[in-house]
């Protein structure tokens, strides 16, 4: 059993690299002072360079605002329905929203732009900040209700019992006995649609207008053209940031 | 409750219709119409859009987003089944392991595509070392083909297999491999006979979870795989834009729905239904 155990254990460890290295590298070389792949020294000019840049800052402050705009949205919509479906789940509603989950991105962006574009024929709007978030708020619902629901599941369904016998109404046994307690959930059910929607690109690129350019799609319009050394300093900010949320998250969902 | 309950439901229930069931009901109709002359729609309804996907070109591209998404599919559980297995048996670290193998998959997808292009491409970080310690002349072409792709894909999604393998290897019943070895089966022969066959659902699952998301792969193949690896999201994406041909890029998109549907189908016995 020894040498067994030690060989999946040096096994597991090269996983665990694979997994992390590549970010780890990109995060190293974003403060190389060398335009190419070769190490020539500590330095910041690509951080500099990324924050002067007007198109990145412009489309990061785009991507901000929808992100934050969107999990509110989703994350109340989001609980007051894992709520309802832990109560008694509705299949036509969970099936639909496991769906979307499984869906490909691709699919779901198109039939959004075709679906806007046909709305737009008897309204007078165009693709721009709402239709970005309205997509948004269709994609990461069902992240919260998955998140929110798991941890309604750990809250005892009596309390809310004893709350009504005491004489509180249905909401007020909401407001006061199971949403305190489903709380960590809640948050961290909110960052993660915060990283849903602040990371996707297919979806957005196909729904978004002139005015709404977001972080990825300018990222991945550099990217398509080559390496570039800026969008390895944003990358490293990203992953440092998403990073911090998760471990956040994480500690929410499990305490 | 119940009448609070309609109101809970109700705000997700007018999202999930107007912003997810409506617009597939729209590709869905348009996907019978035709392509007018400046790439609007016109009525005559038609299966001609259906038809055209028997064409050579694109049974090519359905095959290879088949096969890359297969392979890609089996890379994953090849590499996450001993992940899974080391994971299970690492007594009270096992939420810490199951943490590192978890935060990549949460940061950004697009970044974590990127950082291959930054390891792979000609003048990129495999190429210039290999080449520093002489062990190659010229840069190898890494980046832009399917091997690319497929080592794209695994890295993205190989979470997706660790989990339910994880945790169906868990739920396993550690006695029967007692009685594995007592009589007389090697840990080799226990492994192959015993916990392989008993996680079956975890492997069918993660099977599942990683070939629908590849299938329908479009970021990858698109960065990874330079325009030379066309998919079957590339090639609804192109009809949308490029070639502004609604109806057939709605035809495709709901032959890859149906395919994600068969799937799914396949699970729904198993873990699927559990997510909700």
């Amino acid at each position: 059993m020894k040498p067994r155990g030690a060989g999946l254990a040096i096994y597991a460890a090269a996983a665990f690299l694979f997994l992390h290295l590549p970010l780890l590298i990109l995060s190293i070389f974003s403060f190389n002072s060398s335009r190419f792949t070769v190490w020539e020294g500590f330095s910041l000019r690509w951080y500099a360079a990324a924050l002067k840049d007007t198109q990145l800052t412009e489309s990061a402050w785009n991507s901000l605002i929808i992100a934050v705009v969107a999990t509110i949205i989703s994350t109340v919509l989001g609980t007051l329905c894992a709520y309802g479906l832990w109560k008694r789940t509705s299949r036509p509603l969970a099936g639909s929203l496991y769906l979307s989950l499984v869906t490909p991105e691709i699919v779901t962006g198109i039939s959004l732009l075709a679906f806007y574009q046909w709305i737009f024929r008897f309204l007078r709007v165009q693709l721009g900040m709402h239709t970005v978030i309205l997509a948004h708020v269709s994609f990461s619902i069902a992240y919260v209700v998955i998140v929110v629901i798991a941890r309604l599941r750990t809250v005892d369904a009596t309390l809310e019992e004893a709350a009504l016998d005491l004489g509180a109404n249905e909401w007020q046994a909401f407001r006061y006995v199971t949403l305190p307690a489903i709380l960590p959930g809640v948050v961290a059910a909110a960052l993660l649609a915060f990283t849903v929607s602040f990371d996707d690109y297919v979806i957005t690129s196909l729904v978004a207008g002139v005015d709404s350019e977001t972080l990825p799609m300018v990222i991945y319009a550099i990217a398509r053209r080559g390496v570039n050394p800026v969008v390895n300093a944003i990358s490293a900010l990203i992953v440092i940031g998403f990073g911090s949320l998760v471990l956040v998250s994480e500690r929410l969902r499990t305490t | 409750m119940n009448r609070l309950r309609a109101w809970f439901l109700a705000p997700t229930w007018t999202v999930v219709i107007t912003l997810f069931l409506a617009p597939l009901a729209i590709i869905l109709g348009y996907s019978f119409l035709t392509r007018g002359v400046y790439g609007g729609i016109t009525s005559p309804s038609t299966l001609e859009s259906y038809q055209r996907l028997i064409d050579p070109i694109y049974l090519a591209i359905l095959w290879r987003s088949f096969w890359v998404a297969g392979a890609s599919t089996a890379l994953c559980l090849l590499l996450g089944f001993p992940l899974a297995l080391f994971i299970s048996r690492a007594g009270r670290h096992k939420n810490f392991y199951l943490g590192l193998v978890m935060l990549p998959f949460w940061t950004s997808f697009l970044v974590r595509t990127y950082a291959w292009m930054f390891m792979l491409r000609d003048t990129g970080l495999l190429n210039t070392f290999l080449q520093k310690f002489g062990l190659i002349h010229s840069p190898l072409p890494l980046l832009y083909n399917d091997g690319a792709v497929i080592l794209g894909l695994v890295y993205g999604y190989l979470p997706f297999t660790v989990l339910p393998l994880y945790a169906t290897l868990e739920r396993l019943d550690r006695t029967l491999l007692e009685a594995a070895a007592d009589l007389g089966a090697k840990p080799w022969a226990a492994l192959m006979r015993v916990t392989i066959p008993l996680s079956a659902p975890g492997i069918r699952a993660g099977a599942i979870l990683v070939f629908i998301p590849c299938l329908g792969a479009y970021l990858t193949p698109d960065l990874l795989g330079g325009g030379k690896s066309v998919m079957i999201g590339n090639l609804i994406q192109n009809q949308f834009t490029t070639a502004r041909d609604w109806p057939f890029g709605s035809a495709v998109s709901l032959v890859l729905m149906a395919i994600v549907m068969v799937l799914l189908f396949a699970i729904a016995r198993g873990d699927g239904e559990d997510l909700l």
